[in-house]
């Protein structure tokens, strides 16, 4: 979603600072406590419905998630998992979508110029008339998020309501849960609220609840409370460190300068071999003699 | 008299095939590093658009990658490294100044290396290329498996582009040798000096030992 900002943390792409003029900004930080929701998907449509999405109606699949996956128009999906605890079925329910990362993997795999930017408040946000579709966001997502549409061949995800959030206004989910299951405000605000969730949580006998804020990822702008934080990965697999992968840092950090070196050092070898040694002739006339 | 002798070391369909696969090859390069290097971004703009260049870019990779299957199988069997050729790789040096090693035949160890070069790389580079082609085969692939391809392709691209630096460079010192891939010719110098076992066969085949060059037919 392109909002016109002058507080731009990191563009993707772009090699020098993009305008910061209020590095002051507050981070904000959705807080998503999974024990206190009800899995009822106002959210779901509270997203489809102030950004105007209309996903395709699907199939059930034979379970509650319903549209099956992220989508290029399902920005956020309940994920449902059965789960048996301590000699109990426990019934998880996770609200999927992106996690708006402190380091994003999407936004350092980008190679076009402004195609995503990360706003002073932590609000990572793809700028879809820069998108060029070739999908490198989503090798770099540790957390299997942005969805390329068919009919434009550009990326989407959500923008944590980026637009209300810049007029001071909460995220559509949030305004719509109506358990008060998703908060949200500056991260340190969510943090202390998310400390006395997780105090309560231990005295009803989740030992391990905690609040996930991966700091593989620099932490992120929108975090779970969750009862099992020692397991993350029984919410439909919601990864335990997760982390921009290896393969990409090689690939967009030491590959760079590496191939810089080898290319300026092949074309300035190939011109001062020219000039020291000069050119390999062949002797046009000498065979003339020998022949004879 | 000063009338050069030449000697034919490319026919037509040759030399088309080498310069289509030459042009596809410099579009990729300048449009793939485009989207390597954040600071050369606008070189998305040989295809129009950086949109234009995303989409364009593998049917470009498709055409040159059979344009090379062709090249391949005219040339392999002209490839096999010999001890000769080993000799002629450990002794760059001399090469570099200008001196020849050993009795080379229709190619020396270096365009050997360079040909069995480019042949890995551009297997990596369609089999990655595939891979993390959008929207038509990357969608068939797990996560893990793109960015590995993605790696393998950018830093292959890089291998090749630094051997076609190599090659270019070497086409350009090496005078005499443009020609052959333009007008199809090399002068009979030119074989003795660079290609002696490949000058005395071509000698032979003409059948004969001493003057008259078996070249192209009308002007020299
Ligand atoms: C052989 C067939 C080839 C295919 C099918 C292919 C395909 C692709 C695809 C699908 C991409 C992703 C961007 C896009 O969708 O356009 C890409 C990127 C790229 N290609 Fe190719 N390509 C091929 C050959 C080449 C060659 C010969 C070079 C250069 C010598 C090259 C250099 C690059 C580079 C540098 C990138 C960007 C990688 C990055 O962003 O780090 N490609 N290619
Ligand atoms: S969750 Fe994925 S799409 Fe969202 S900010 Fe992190 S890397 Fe980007």
């Amino acid at each position: 979603m392109s909002l016109q900002s002058q507080d731009i943390l990191r563009r993707s792409a772009s090699p020098t600072q993009p305008p910061i003029a209020r590095e002051h900004k507050v981070e904000v930080a959705k807080l998503i406590d999974v024990t206190t929701c009800i899995g009822c998907k106002a959210c779901q449509v509270a997203c489809s419905e102030w950004n105007d999405l209309r996903d395709e109606v699907g199939e059930n699949v034979g379970v509650y998630d319903n549209p099956a996956d992220l989508t290029a128009q399902s920005w956020t999906v309940m994920r449902y998992s059965e789960v048996e605890e301590n000699g109990k079925l426990e019934w998880l329910i996770r609200k999927d979508g992106c996690m708006h990362c402190a380091e994003p993997g999407c936004l350092k795999a980008c190679p076009s110029p402004g195609a995503i930017i990360q706003y002073a408040n932590g609000i990572v946000d793809f700028q879809s008339e820069h998108c060029i579709g070739c999908g490198y966001c989503i090798s770099g997502c540790p957390f299997n998020v942005p969805r390329i549409n068919a009919k434009d061949n550009k990326a989407y995800k959500c923008t944590l309501c980026s637009d209300r959030v810049t007029v001071g206004q909460e995220p559509a989910c949030v305004k719509t849960c109506p358990t008060g299951a998703i908060r949200f405000g500056s991260k340190d605000d969510m943090k202390a609220y998310a400390a006395d969730r997780v105090e309560e949580l231990k005295t009803r006998g989740y030992a391990q609840a905690g609040l996930y804020d991966p700091e593989g990822v620099g932490g992120t702008h929108v975090m779970y409370v969750l009862h099992h934080a020692d397991r993350p990965q029984l919410y439909h697999g919601l990864p335990e460190k997760p982390a921009i992968s290896p393969v990409v840092r090689l690939w967009k950090g030491f590959l760079k300068p590496l191939a810089t070196v080898g290319l300026a050092a092949s074309v300035l070898f190939g011109f001062f071999h020219y000039i020291g040694v000069g050119p390999n002739r062949a002797d046009e006339t000498d065979h003339e003699e020998d022949k004879a | 008299m000063s009338r050069e002798r030449l000697i034919r070391r490319y026919g037509a369909a040759e030399r088309i095939n080498h310069w289509i696969v030459a042009v596809c090859f410099v579009l990729l390069a300048l449009s793939g590093l485009a989207l390597f290097y954040p600071a050369f971004f606008w070189l998305t703009g040989v295809f129009g658009t950086p949109q234009l260049a995303r989409i364009v870019h593998p049917f470009v990779g498709v055409v040159m990658f059979l344009g090379f299957f062709r090249q391949f199988f005219r040339y392999w069997h002209h490839n096999f490294i010999t001890r000769d050729d080993i000799r002629w790789m450990t002794s760059v040096k001399t090469v570099l100044l200008g001196g020849e090693v050993g009795d080379t035949g229709k190619y020396n160890g270096g365009q050997k290396g360079m040909f069995w070069l480019m042949t890995g790389c551009m297997l990596v580079l369609v089999i990655s290329g595939i891979v993390i082609w959008r929207p038509y085969f990357a969608p068939a692939f797990p996560i893990p498996v793109i960015r590995v391809a993605l790696l393998l392709h950018a830093w292959t691209a890089l291998i090749l582009i630094a051997g076609i630096i190599v090659h270019v460079y070497a086409a350009l010192w090496v005078k005499g040798t443009m020609r052959a891939m333009i007008e199809g010719v090399v002068s009979e110098a030119w074989a003795r000096k660079h290609h002696p076992r490949w000058y005395r066969e071509k000698m032979q085949e003409a059948g004969h030992t001493e003057g008259g060059a078996p070249a192209r037919q009308g002007k020299p």
